[in-house]
């Protein structure tokens, strides 16, 4: 059975490869990875969904936003989440990629939630996505 | 290409030690530092130094670790005709940096009080993940911090006046471009001024454990057994927001502009287009905002102290910041030029030489500010005359992790760590206990050998050491 994702050891940071047999199953479980780097997914009901629609020129553009995304809503919504399925669409004439998202989750309760780490943000550093038996994305988070 | 000591804590990274380097790389280490710095780092200085109109040094200070684009105390500066900005120089945490208040109280007084105290800064100021403030800050409250910093914050009334003189740019530095800030910075930063923060944030209660230069610590305000306050945060979401949208339309530019970049988190322009404009615009943004943030949990803290020790004064020795970009003037080969130094976990030390260092402190040189790690000691230094030569004015920001939070995480937990500090005395609050483990003291290399190398290179020079009684963390 393919891992869905797994951290890589980085002195500062937190690095991290993510996998899929679609692009699609891929950004998933980045999103999965990322958020695990704060809280363990177990510590999160699935309570309330939100619905992210995102563009961009490239796959890698797409992945960026999408991850940052993730962050932005986690301090606007004082959320935690521990479900993403997300649906990536090409747009015609290779003009780029269209993503949809359904993120689980609930609201966030300092008496339950325990934190590991505070993921600030999403850095482009060594920042790449591949295909080969499968897609592989590599992340490094700023925490 | 190897890499080449070229003095007593200096290290020389030569041209050519990776393809398109522009100038050789400086790493700013003792030998037994030296054995820290792992391979990755010395790659970062290394692809700093190929960036366009880099120039001198593509310099790591003693504290240098692996980051993302620039090392963790990188320094490097570019020329204004052929030079770039990258927000790969500064970090997603814009004007992360660190204010020290010092007392006229001494450590006996306040020690029985420590606990107490410390409740009542954790519960003054909002700490901790996502955390929001008890500002409430409307939109144009936002806009107005993004302007004007400290100096907005001292109209609203937090913090007085006289406080603006013993910031680095007065806590209001120019050319900030309120239109440059998207909308999610905005919608995460309004919440948050007024806020701590998590990760390696703090608010420390201190002791004056050790003056090494009377004069100086004099005119500074210090003495031992005398009790400080050091805050240590930054710009929080706003910061962290602008960071990432900027990083995106400058990945398009670097593809516009032709520039080849080694390392996807360098994005950059070119100084002068408008893509480079509009970063500097949004990054003074984030960093006036940091300030404001520091002067107004300054102000709660000095109200906290009042409640218990009615009448202290504390007052506000220094505030730096230590992840900014700056435009600065500085003798290149003999002749004076506006460049844009950046600095990623490095401190400005300038000397008495600069017009930049607060009156009070005429003639000696600024305050550099190096925090500790959780439970170790933070010093206070001197900037000096000689950082200019070396360094473009700067010195390291803190003693720079050497264990991954990962490892830290399996070898220790945040129960033992907070267990370990109170043996020792320190008493700690903390609003997620799990992540002390991955802040505990160990992770970190010692405090005191980073600033030996800062001080044996005559780039700022030790004043005073202070270690930690009372820590509340995010």
């Amino acid at each position: 059975m393919m891992i869905p994702f797994e951290y890589l050891e980085h002195t500062a940071d937190v690095k991290f490869r993510a996998y899929g047999t679609t692009p699609d199953q891929m950004l998933s479980n980045a999103a999965a990875a990322l958020f695990g780097a704060m809280i363990s997914p177990g510590q999160v009901k699935v309570e309330e969904s939100w619905q992210v629609e995102l563009e961009a020129e490239d796959l890698e553009d797409l992945a960026y936003q999408w991850l940052s995304e993730i962050v932005f809503l986690f301090e606007t919504e004082s959320a935690v989440f521990s479900r993403f399925q997300v649906a990536l669409e090409e747009i015609e004439d290779g003009k780029g990629w269209k993503l949809r998202a359904e993120i689980g989750g609930e609201r966030m309760d300092p008496e339950r939630h325990s934190f590991l780490a505070e993921v600030k943000a999403v850095t482009r550093h060594k920042f790449a996505i591949k295909k080969n038996e499968r897609w592989c994305i590599q992340v490094v988070l700023d925490v | 290409m190897e890499i080449e000591k070229i003095d007593d804590n200096i290290y020389e990274v030569p041209v050519g030690y990776r393809p398109g380097m522009r100038v050789p790389g400086r790493i700013f280490v003792s030998a037994a530092l030296r054995e820290m710095v792992e391979p990755g780092t010395v790659d970062q200085v290394a692809n700093v130094a190929t960036l366009p109109g880099i120039v001198g040094h593509s310099m790591a200070m003693p504290d240098a670790h692996l980051g993302y684009g620039f090392p963790i105390g990188g320094v490097a500066a570019f020329k204004e005709q052929g030079g770039i900005i990258s927000p790969g120089g500064v970090g997603f945490d814009i004007n992360c940096g660190v204010r020290l208040l010092r007392s006229d109280l001494q450590a006996r007084d306040v020690q029985p009080l420590i606990n107490t105290l410390l409740d009542a800064l954790f519960q003054a100021v909002p700490s901790g993940l996502g955390s929001t403030g008890r500002l409430h800050a409307t939109d144009r409250q936002l806009t107005e911090s993004f302007l004007r910093g400290a100096e907005w914050a001292v109209e609203e009334g937090y913090g007085v006046e006289s406080d603006l003189d013993f910031c680095e740019e007065n806590g209001s530095m120019p050319g900030a471009d309120p239109s440059q800030v998207g909308v999610k910075a905005r919608k995460r930063g309004r919440p948050q001024l007024g806020t701590l923060g998590s990760g390696n944030h703090f608010l420390e209660i201190q002791r004056v454990e050790e003056i090494y230069d009377q004069e100086i610590a004099k005119r500074f305000g210090l003495f031992k057994g005398q009790i400080t306050v050091m805050i240590h945060c930054g710009s929080r979401g706003a910061g962290h927001q602008i960071c990432t949208d900027h990083l995106d339309v400058l990945s398009k530019a670097v593809r516009k502009y032709n520039i080849d970049i080694p390392d996807k988190q360098l994005a950059c322009a070119p100084l002068g287009t408008p893509e480079a404009d509009h970063y500097f615009g949004a990054m003074v943004c984030a960093a006036n905002y940091a300030w404001a943030n520091r002067h107004i949990i300054a102000h709660w803290t000095r109200e906290v102290f009042d409640r218990y020790f009615p009448g202290s004064q504390l007052q506000l020795l220094y505030d730096v910041a230590h992840n900014v970009a700056k435009i600065e003037e500085h003798r290149v080969e003999g002749k004076k030029e506006r460049l844009y130094v950046h600095r990623k976990g490095a401190t400005r030390a300038f000397g008495p030489s600069r017009t930049e260092i607060p009156a009070a402190y005429e003639g000696l040189g600024q305050p550099v500010l190096i925090p500790g790690s959780m439970g170790t000691a933070s010093y206070v230094l001197c900037g000096q005359d000689k950082a200019l030569d070396l360094t473009f004015g700067s010195a390291c920001h803190g003693s720079g992790r050497v264990m991954s939070r990962s490892q830290a995480l399996r070898q220790f937990t945040g129960k033992e760590v907070k267990a370990a500090l109170n043996r020792d005395g320190i008493a700690v609050r903390s609003t997620s206990p799990g992540m002390l483990a991955e802040e505990a003291p160990q992770v970190y290399k010692p405090s005191g050998d980073v600033v030996d190398v800062v001080h044996n290179l005559g780039i700022a020079t030790r004043v005073a050491r202070l270690v930690p009684l009372g820590v509340s963390k995010g």
